[in-house]
């Protein structure tokens, strides 16, 4: 993995896989992100938690090249990089898993997992176009053994008769074909029951241990407490908290998300990092 | 379950493979099995009223008059896939027939270079319908069935006062008229039966060699040996009679080539995957607008090559060509056979089984000499029915992905 991990250099900055300065936008007068800073780093999680409207999914829209930001630099290992459409993104190694999942109820699971991408056969095979269904079904397969996704047995089964756990299961192992390096994920726990958070859960602790910098949205504290390395708190806009998950209560995130202790102008004094 | 396992292993598989076919029933999934019972049924009750109705020389004019239909249905199928509709396949036939006829008879083309130019026009109207549909999101049903009496005026049109052309004997009334002698008929079904066996088995060594599952062989011989009696079941009807059509062959080469496209290619799965979740196909990569133009071309190309088979059946071309309930059958067909009206669900071989019941129920009931007010509140019924089977199937699937 990158020795960006722990370094720290001589100017006493870390270089991170990913990261933001002072990125804004703003819808009309409603001034969405102003001045935001964020990183992740290979072979972590960062939850980006805050309220609804504190400007997570316009972060995340920006990261992916979905929404461009007025301003802001976007460092990739530590080199500037312009993200200024959802291929740019992809080129550079940043996968999105959105909440709605993207998902072909119709199709299999293989066919779900190379939406887009299909592979072809080889030799005559390739000159009817015909695809290479047994390749994608092995490369399915081990994709899922590599993820130890074990609660999907069947890859010819349809999508749309999977629960929600490999349904996200589903969603993130095809994130992972394009080989990124940034995973984005839009709450990925919403609407699953506690068996299949749990698997989602130890899917996103399989990503970390891959050397994969994880970015989770979500609303569910005991769940970023559970999976997520650093807490990044979001609040009307700006960047209002980060605290390592090992050293910090739930009732601290809680207050700076809803700014009962800090006010607005707390932002770096109880940095923890 | 002591006793179960006591059981030979052959006799075991066979009853898998009957426990497995009624889970799918119960599941609508084995929609083609529940169509065949279907067909049985209505074949059972017109033989018991008529017993001309499963005769070797009836049950040929029955492939003969639904030669067409299947051959639209086809085309409808792929469109229905993408969950769009086309409304136009009637009046685009009986059109684009006309053209193929005006150009033969009136301006002494060659008949390949008129069928040709019927199909291009075909595919030109196609081209429209999906341009309208994708360029101005109009939705296909309005675009199609504006179209649709645009091309009714335009067939009136172009055939001018006398309303009718006649087709003389030639290249076109022959796709209808030619029977081949038995020994090629079984030639046919052999080198079918080869093609069908040798695709099943190369499918299985690929797949093992690729270290993955494989069916049972059971299940597989079973497929193979229905299909197989089918075809031989087919080919002996046909030898019995006249021989094997012409037409027949053209219709299951069509069948066979749109279910290689839309099972086995790239294009085919885009289509699924459209008719699925446009949005998921459209982040996925895939230029949805282009296979919806695509599609629509393909559809309306369809619907001509059913006119100039219709035309060929009938050796002329008319004022109510590809009207009436031609269209109503084109669509009924595939949808009763389990092709959904929701997109992303469905088979071109649908298209078929869709046009035997149909024109099993028609001609049956042309043999009892029925009443149209009757036909016509049968086939409807029918279609409601199929409708409703395959809305219960799909509220079922949903309710047990909810669990």
């Amino acid at each position: 993995m990158t020795p960006a991990t722990e370094s720290i250099g001589a100017t006493g900055v870390r270089t991170y896989l990913l990261s933001l300065k002072g990125v804004s936008k703003a819808f009309g007068a409603n001034q969405a992100l102003s001045g935001v800073d964020f990183e992740v780093d290979a072979g972590e999680v960062v939850a980006l938690v805050g309220d609804n409207g504190a400007g997570k999914s316009t972060l995340v829209k920006a990261i992916a090249g979905v929404q461009l930001c007025d301003e802001g630099t976007f460092y990739f290992n530590g080199v500037p990089m312009k993200i200024s459409s959802p291929q740019d993104a992809t080129r550079l190694g940043i996968a999105t898993v959105y909440q709605d999942l993207a998902l072909c109820d119709n199709l299999d699971v293989v066919a779900n997992l190379y939406l887009g991408h299909e592979l072809f056969a080889n030799g005559i095979g390739r000159f009817g176009f015909f695809l290479d269904e047994t390749g994608m079904e092995r490369r399915s397969l081990e994709l899922m053994d590599s993820l130890a996704v074990t609660t999907i047995k069947d890859v010819r089964v349809n999508v749309g008769s999977l629960s929600g756990g490999q349904r996200q299961a589903v969603a993130i192992a095809r994130s992972l074909l394009g080989d990124p390096k940034v995973v984005l994920l839009d709450e990925p726990t919403a609407a699953l029951g506690v068996s299949q958070t749990e698997q989602v859960l130890t899917l996103i602790g399989t990503l970390r241990k891959r050397g994969l910098g994880v970015v989770v949205i979500s609303h569910n504290l005991e769940n970023v407490f559970a999976v997520a390395d650093r807490i990044i708190v979001l609040r009307l806009g700006r960047r209002a908290a980060t605290f390592d998950v090992r050293g910090v209560s739930r009732e601290d995130v809680v207050a700076a998300i809803t700014g009962a202790e800090f006010g607005l102008h707390a932002d770096t004094a109880k940095e923890s990092v | 379950m002591s006793a179960q396992q006591e059981t030979p292993a052959s006799v075991r598989g066979m009853g898998d493979i009957f426990r497995g076919l009624g889970r799918k029933l119960a599941a609508g999934e084995a929609g083609p099995l529940l169509v065949l019972l279907m067909v049985g049924a209505i074949w059972t009750f017109f033989q018991t009223q008529n017993p001309r109705f499963l005769s070797p020389g009836n049950l040929t004019n029955l492939m003969l008059q639904q030669a067409a239909v299947a051959t639209m249905s086809i085309g409808v199928v792929l469109i229905l896939l993408l969950g769009e509709i086309d409304l136009s396949v009637g009046a685009a036939s009986g059109f684009c027939a006309a053209v193929m006829t005006v150009l033969m008879v009136l301006h002494g083309v060659q008949p390949v270079l008129a069928v040709l130019a019927a199909l291009a026009t075909g595919a030109l109207i196609g081209l429209f319908n999906g341009f309208m549909v994708t360029r101005f999101k109009i939705p296909s049903f309005v675009v199609t069935l504006a179209g649709s009496l645009t091309l009714v005026g335009l067939l009136l049109y172009i055939l001018g006062d006398t309303g009718t052309l006649n087709l003389s004997n030639n290249f076109v009334t022959a796709l209808t008229s030619t029977f081949f002698p038995p020994l090629v008929g079984w030639a046919v079904a052999v080198v079918a039966i080869a093609l069908i066996l040798a695709t099943a088995l190369a499918g299985r060594s690929t797949r093992s060699k690729a270290g993955l599952k494989v069916g049972s062989l059971g299940g597989m011989a079973f497929t193979v040996i229905a299909i197989a009696a089918a075809i031989i079941a087919m080919v002996f009807v046909f030898n019995e009679d006249r021989g094997l059509p012409l037409v027949v062959c053209i219709v299951f080469a069509f069948a066979l080539v749109f279910a290689y496209v839309t099972e086995r290619t790239r294009f085919g799965r885009h289509m699924f995957a459209v008719g699925g979740n446009a949005e998921a196909a459209r982040r996925g990569g895939i230029k949805i607008e282009h296979v919806r133009l695509l599609v629509f071309m393909l559809g309306s190309t369809m619907a001509a090559a059913g006119g100039i088979l219709a035309a060929s059946r009938l050796m002329a071309v008319n004022q109510s060509s590809g009207g009436s309930d031609l269209l109503l059958m084109a669509i009924a067909g595939p949808v009763i056979a389990g092709t959904s009206l929701f997109g992303g669900r469905g088979s071109v071989w649908s298209a078929l089984l869709g046009a035997l019941v149909i024109g099993s129920i028609a001609n049956g009931m042309d043999l009892l000499s029925l009443a149209s007010s009757v036909k016509y509140i049968v086939t409807g019924g029918v279609l409601i029915a199929a409708v409703t089977i395959e809305s219960i199937t799909r509220m079922r699937r949903h309710s047990t992905l909810i669990e």
